[in-house]
């Protein structure tokens, strides 16, 4: 379909697109454009205005901070799989981005406009979520830090204010000694995660001595599997490890969909996760 | 309206575009671009796939607006009937289209995978690929094809 009518502006500046956002709270961003373009065909949008800000250097680029990695949220996901900071400094984010729909929408499609468009089923948001991301909004205010568990509000909705723009994100460094894997269930190629699972999980020996485990598609937002990081604890490789990610569906409230029910999405969790935390500790 | 400027196939048109024109529509209905069909409405089929600034994108996914200032290469601007580029020549004699709808697009994404991998696997290829959907489900014939081009594009690169 044709979108609806709306204004195009596409300001000179980060401080212009901030003071045209917060005069028109009907006007939305537009980066690469690839999840919002499809929401106005489909009609599911009708901003008034589209403040395009995909021309703004000053927020593109991924740089290597010491104890983080900052990606600019204009950074394609094309850029961020091929960066070296990001395969380096924090791999899950490019591991993800591989899975994130296909090749010609990561050509144009941007980390930060995935992340800002809020939705549980995005690859990015429960990575982001599981490694303790840092969002830097700017606005004619200054500069906010939004940390990641405060960041997703709701389906579709960030802790943005009106007039602030996602500049980027900063992604901590984890230090010797983790391993990472993001585990994608979904029905066919470049579709939508069924469910996903983010993993980060550090070994000592034998068994893991701290997990983070993000879940994609498990909710209104992304959400960590709390309970089963704590059981995952001190877990010995195996069977130990097994019995903790069954507790990765605790306390979710999964959504109903042609894809699945709230059991089903649960079930996936739980097999997901094993999944994600054996290939992330390299184990059979 | 936006007036922006716009390179296509090598030639550069000023259009006045509403800000809602979708980049596939100023190909096909202002530019006569009709080798760049429309598919789906979801960014799935990846039919309308063309090079932007040198890289896949799906043109029903772009504002004409977003590709001001911008160079886009259609299926068009490849080659031509008498002399076609070695992709196409590939899925021509591998017979990897049997309705064609999808063929624009799939030889186009094919070209941009081998940007990055210039002797693909088969793998590679169906990985590669998966943005693009052929709805006759000819995609043996179609990965044969990405095979047979890459290496035919190797050759001409590797002698001239």
């Amino acid at each position: 379909m044709i979108p609806a009518q709306f204004e195009y502006v596409r300001p000179d500046s980060l401080a212009e697109a901030s003071q045209v956002l917060a005069e028109d709270e009907d006007a939305k961003v537009l980066a690469g454009g690839q999840s919002l373009l499809p929401l106005l065909r489909l009609r599911l949008a009708y901003p008034s205005k589209l403040v395009d800000v995909g021309r703004l250097a000053e927020l593109r680029g991924v740089h290597d901070r010491g104890d983080h990695v900052y990606i600019g949220a204009l950074t394609t996901h094309d850029e961020v799989m091929r960066s070296e900071a990001v395969n380096d400094g924090c791999p899950l984010v490019a591991l993800a981005t591989a899975h994130v729909a296909d090749r010609a929408i990561r050509h144009r499609g941007t980390f930060g406009g995935s992340l800002a468009h809020a939705d549980p089923a995005g690859d990015l948001p429960a990575v982001v979520l599981a490694l303790d991301g840092v969002f830097v909004a700017r606005s004619a205010g200054g500069e906010r830090e939004i940390p990641a568990a405060e960041f997703f509000v709701d389906y579709l909705e960030n802790a943005l204010d009106a007039g602030e723009i996602l500049a980027g994100v900063r992604i901590p460094k984890l230090g010797p000694g983790w391993g990472f894997h993001y585990e994608k269930f979904h029905r066919t190629a470049q579709a939508w995660a069924i469910v996903g699972v983010a993993a980060a999980v550090r070994r000592s020996n034998g068994s893991i001595a701290e997990a983070r485990i993000g879940l994609t598609n498990m909710g209104s937002t992304p959400v960590r599997a709390h309970a089963a990081e704590a059981a995952l604890q001190g877990a010995e490789l195996g069977d130990q490890v097994r019995r903790a990610c069954e507790e990765a569906a605790a306390d979710t409230e999964p959504p109903a969909d042609l894809h699945g029910r709230p059991d089903y999405r649960r079930h996936l969790a739980r097999v997901l996760t094993h999944r994600a935390v054996r290939a992330a500790t390299g184990t059979p | 309206m936006p007036r922006i400027s716009v390179t296509v196939d090598g030639i550069t048109y000023e259009e006045d575009v509403e800000p809602r024109l979708l980049l596939v529509h100023l190909l096909r209905d202002r530019l006569g671009r009709t080798g760049t069909p429309i598919g789906c409405d979801t960014s799935n089929c990846g039919a309308c796939t063309v090079m932007l600034d040198g890289k896949s994108a799906k043109s029903c996914s772009v504002l004409a607006v977003q590709a001001d200032g911008c160079e886009v290469v259609t299926i068009e601007g490849l080659g031509t009937a008498g002399s076609m580029h070695p992709m196409q020549r590939a899925f021509h004699e591998e017979h990897a289209l049997q309705c064609g709808y999808c063929t624009p697009g799939m030889v186009m994404a094919a070209i941009d995978l081998l940007r990055d991998d210039p002797d693909p696997s088969e793998d590679a290829i169906r990985q590669g690929l998966e943005g693009n959907l052929c709805r006759c489900t000819g995609y043996c014939n179609i990965v044969r094809a990405v095979r047979r081009g890459a290496q035919e594009m190797g050759q001409a690169v590797s002698t001239q």
